[in-house]
Order: structure tokens, then sequence, then C-alpha cells
């Protein structure tokens, strides 16, 4: 037998007349988090999009002119600024791939469990999380010529080898080096996931059929590790994209403009000398539009494994 | 028997694997050995040529990181040599000719990053939370757009970002204050808790709250006694993640600051300036950031992946 008052807190209502509804709790969770996007992000955007157009300097006291398409034609047709781009995209292309190389082969090497395996795997996933300046910097001592210990472990004589960062033609290779060095690991953190999930009949079926090592790698690991391998190409090309930290510890865009990537160009012209506002926005929003092209296709991808 | 000649190869073919890979891993940590080696080396010893290994060992890289100094000309060496008052930096100060005339300004800088670091953590994770919560259990519209949104600020590069953000702080008095770079790493921390947080609570299956909301619970009271709970171990993850991207952002605080909320990682290369390199002086502060993240990547080894890839890839 119940009586009513049983009833009443069982069902809560009578007990908690205060309590929210789930459409007021969702507005309440949600738009803390989306007030603060919009302040610190949708805002800004817009507001640079408007920038963009202006010939505003931030250290100059005269208000933002608007000069309509004048800073975007200034860019493409600024020679200086396209050798920029060309370094970044070189340097991407050269990154991104020696990672997935480097990656992918140190995954294979510990895909199979052995006595120590895990704490090698762990170990070899602390340059991915150190911050990448302090990073540059330290490297930038270890390619010293005279007291560094890069040459000196290549074999060098001491104080004979080349000096990485001041020569035009291998700087940017010791850019690559280091972000190799950094992010080979989040690749092959990635294949490592991507490997142990192939089933093993697979191999087993492929040994039945008597395939030999490499016909296995072209037709079972590969295809079945490829969408993680695309996840972390993808992740790797638009954060090498954005390289700004690394290089600022490393060559400072040196020598010459040898190392000088669009995001280390952005600061400057954003930042230092003229604070070139108005500029530098229109330069930003292209590397905008070209980032969050990029970034869609990631996103949805992962969506797309996750659902999967 | 080819069945012993193949277990055979297979031991083989797995010792050179293990091989490999320890060399493979020895390479990876020549950089961090070698910054933990030029740490405790004196001055003379960081710039020998050839790079010298062996050595003793010094606390000149901590007493130049963390103390400003005064060089001392040789005629009042010898009446400082004789103090009986000096502590033991001051000695380690003095065998290089130099006095300590107080702590540096890095000391400063490093507590910044702390308070900072703190702040916008707790910020995003309780944010991220709430929200992550509601992206979970609730019917959003354009959900998947919004999520997009989100994680899109964490794939601009700074500089981007910074731009408008520098003229909007000027105008609010933001500029290099504690509380302008807590709200933009809260800002741009929340991208990576509400993905990653809602993964773990998509894992928790929603029986367990309607269970309770049946048996009387409030949606609050569901949510604070039966979600957090099951999802704690993950909104740990999530914390130290976001820790570390603080502790290590660069950008936002060499653009944003000067001095006043200056962070440590801007104001490790400017060590370089003062009286030639001091390579072991930022050898000591590179060493004093690794620290915490060497642990974190121990103690979160099972969220790595999870972490890295916004909670889309779980194992």
């Amino acid at each position: 037998m119940y009586g009513a008052k049983d009833i009443e807190s069982r069902t809560g209502r009578a007990r908690q007349p205060a309590a929210l509804s789930d459409a007021a709790l969702k507005r309440l969770f949600l738009w803390p988090t989306l007030g603060l996007l919009i302040a610190f992000n949708l805002f800004p955007l817009l507001y640079s999009l408007y920038l963009s157009f202006t010939d505003y300097s931030a250290i100059s006291s005269r208000a933002p002119q608007w000069i309509g398409l004048q800073n975007y034609r200034d860019i493409l047709n600024d020679g200086q600024l396209w050798i920029y781009f060309r370094n970044t995209g070189k340097y991407v292309v050269l990154s991104v791939a020696f990672e997935t190389l480097v990656g992918f082969g140190m995954a294979l090497l510990l895909r199979r469990k052995f006595f120590g395996s895990g704490i090698i795997t762990t170990l070899i996933l602390i340059p991915m999380m150190c911050s990448p300046v302090v990073v540059g910097l330290f490297w930038k001592m270890m390619y010293n010529p005279g007291y560094g210990i890069f040459n000196y472990l290549l074999g060098f004589p001491a104080g004979r080898g080349p000096d990485w960062l001041s020569s035009p033609k291998l700087a940017l290779w010791a850019v690559v080096i280091v972000d190799v060095w950094m992010w080979a690991p989040y690749v092959m953190l990635l294949c490592l996931a991507g490997l142990s999930a192939i089933p093993d009949y697979l191999y087993e079926a492929a040994e039945i059929d008597r395939a030999g090592p490499l016909y296995t790698f072209w037709r079972i690991t590969l295809p079945q590790v490829a969408p993680l391998l695309l996840i972390a190409v993808l992740f790797r090309t638009i954060e090498a994209f954005k390289t700004f930290d690394l290089v600022m510890g490393l060559t400072g865009g040196g020598p010459g403009d040898t190392t000088e990537l669009v995001a280390v160009d952005l600061y400057r012209l954003a930042f230092l000398g003229q604070f070139n506002t108005g500029k530098s926005s229109a330069l930003a929003y292209i590397v905008l539009v070209i980032i969050t092209g990029v970034s869609n296709i990631y996103v949805r991808y992962l969506n797309k494994l996750k659902e999967g | 028997m080819p069945k012993v000649e193949n277990v055979q190869r297979v031991r083989a073919i797995t010792g050179l694997r293990a091989a490999a890979a320890i060399v493979v891993c020895i390479i990876f940590l020549i950089p961090i050995l070698w910054m933990l080696l030029t740490a405790f080396k004196p001055q003379q010893d960081v710039i020998k040529v050839p790079p010298k290994v062996l050595f003793t060992p010094s606390l000149q890289g901590f007493v130049n990181l963390f103390f400003q100094r005064l060089s001392l000309p040789q005629s009042q060496m010898a009446q400082y040599e004789g103090r009986s008052d000096l502590n033991w930096w001051d000695q380690v100060a003095l065998a290089q000719g130099q006095i300590t005339i107080g702590p540096s300004q890095y000391t400063g800088r490093l507590l910044n990053s702390v308070i900072i670091a703190t702040g916008s953590t707790l910020a995003a994770v309780a944010l991220g939370t709430l929200a992550a919560y509601a992206f979970s259990r609730f019917r959003i519209r354009g959900q998947a757009d919004l999520l997009f949104f989100i994680l899109s600020t964490r794939m601009l590069p700074a500089v981007v970002v910074t731009i408008p953000i520098f003229l909007m702080y000027r105008r609010l008095g933001l500029s290099d204050t504690h509380l302008g770079l807590i709200l933009l790493y809260t800002v741009f921390n929340l991208s990576l808790s509400v993905w990653l947080i809602k993964g773990f609570m998509d894992e928790i299956p929603r029986e367990y709250e309607e269970a309770a909301l049946v048996d009387g619970y409030s949606r609050w009271q569901a949510f604070v006694k039966i979600v957090l709970p099951q999802a704690i171990s993950g909104i740990a993850a999530t914390t130290v993640f976001c820790l570390i991207f603080a502790w290590n952002e660069y950008a936002f605080a060499l653009m944003l600051t000067s001095d006043r909320a200056r962070t440590a990682p801007p104001s490790i290369p400017s060590q370089l300036g003062t009286g030639g390199v001091e390579w072991s002086a930022i050898a000591f502060g590179s060493l004093l950031f690794l620290i915490p993240v060497v642990i974190v990547v121990f103690a979160l080894r099972n969220y790595l992946l999870r972490g890295i890839t916004f909670g889309a890839i779980r194992q």
C-alpha cells in the first residue's frame, strides 16, 4: 500500500519544485562555453575580417580607413610573401613525409609486444609533449658547429661539421629534423592503434595462401592502417603549416629568409616594426581559409571514424 | 619439424625488432639526456669542443636561472671570498666571479606560468564538463556544426586570433594581465575539454541516469551523483592535457604580455641575451619544463591516443 506522499517522493516533482527542466539545464550548461567562444573567437574573427579591408596600424592614432581589397592585392603581388609560402610548403611536405615514414616504421617495430616494449613506446612519446620553443632553443645548442653534439654524433671531427643553422641550404632541413623528432612519435602512436586493430585472421588467411611478406604488407597492413595514417597526416599538415614556436626558438626565420614561414612572417607583420595591422589581418585571413579547408576535412573524417 | 623452425624464426625476428626499437628509442632520447647533462654543467664545460660527456656537476645552471647576478671586479673578489655568511648559491655564483643580488625575473615568470596554467585549466575543465554533458545527452540543433566550430578554434594559427584579441584587450585593459591570458587559454582549451569529455561521457550508459531519474533524482542530481563519478578518470586525464597546453604555450604569451603577466616559455629565450649564452641556465629552465611533461606522459600513457585525437580514437 503506497500513500500519496510516497508516490510524490518517488516522482520527485513535489519534493523539488525548483528543479530545472531539461531545456533550461541544457542552456545553462552550454551557454558559458558558447558565450566565451563567441567573445574570443567569433567576434575577433569578424573584427579582423573588417580590419583586413583597412589600412589600420595598431600603433598609429589614426582611425582605420576603408581601402577595399588593396591589402589582398598587395599580398598576392608581393613576391617576398610567395617565397614564404614556398618555404612553408616545402617545410610541410618534407616534415610530414619524414614523420610518416619514421613514425610508421617505428610502429612496425613496436607492434608486437616484447619485454620492455611498453616502456620504450612511452619514452619515445616524450618529445611530442614538450614545449616547441624550448625544444627549438635546445636543438639550437645541439646544432652548434663547435660545442654542439649533433655533428659530433654524425661523426664529423670537432668543429669541422656543417653549421646547420647558418647555412641557407641546411637551415630548413635543420628545422625539419627537429619537427620530425618531435612529431614522428605522434604518427607512431596513431599507427600503433591502427596496427593493433587488424584482426589476426587476415594474416592467417594470407599465410594459408602463401602470400609473401611484401604482398601482405601492401594488401593487408597498409590498407588497414590507412584511415588512422590519414588522420595523422592531416593533423600534422595543419600543425606544420602553423609552425611558429619551433622556428622562433631555432632560427628566428634566418639565415636570410630561408626558414621564414608564413606564421612567423605574419607575426612580424602584425607585431613588430610598423604594426601593419590591416595587411596582416588580410594575410591572416588567407591563412585562415587554407587551414579551415584542411581542418574541415580532418574533423569530418574524425567524426566518421568515431561513428564507424 | 617445420613448426620448430618457424618458432625459432619468429623469435629471431622479435629479437631483431626489439634491438632496433631500443636503438631508435636511444636516438630519440639523446636530446633529452643531453639537456639533462647540460643543466648540470658548469659554463666552461658547456662550450667545450668536442662536447664533453664527463664533467663535475655544478648548480651554475640553477643559480644563473633563478638569481640576478653582478660581476665582481678582481679587487673585491678576495673581500667576498672571506665572508662567512654566504649561502651555497652565493658560493656557486662567486665561483664564476659574480655575486647574487636577488631573485631573477625568471622566478616571477615561472610563478605566472603556474597561476595562469592552473586558472585556465580549472575553468576550461569545469565549463567543458558542463558543455560536454549537454552535447552528450541532449538533442542540440546543429550539433555537428557547433562541435566543428568549437574544435576549429584550436586549428587556427595563434597569430590569426591574436591580432584582433590584441586590439580588444588593449581596449578592455586586459593586455599583459593574468586574467587576459587565463581567459584566452580557457577558450583555447575548451575545444579539447569539450571534445574529450564528451567522448568519455558517451561511453557511460544512459540507463544509469534514466534509472536515477525514475528514482526521483533531478537531472542535476543525476549529473552530479551518477555521471560525474563515472567520468572522473576521463576528466582527470583531460585536466592534465589542458594543463600541459597552458604550461607549454608560447605564441599568445609572447604577443599579449610584456612583463607583468609574462609566462616562462617566452622568457627562456631571453636568457640568451645576457652576457653570452648561458646554456646551462637555459637547459635548467628547459629541464624544469620537461619534468612535468615526463610525469604526464607516463601517468597518461593509456589516454595519450585519445588526448591527441580529441577523443575520436580510443583503445
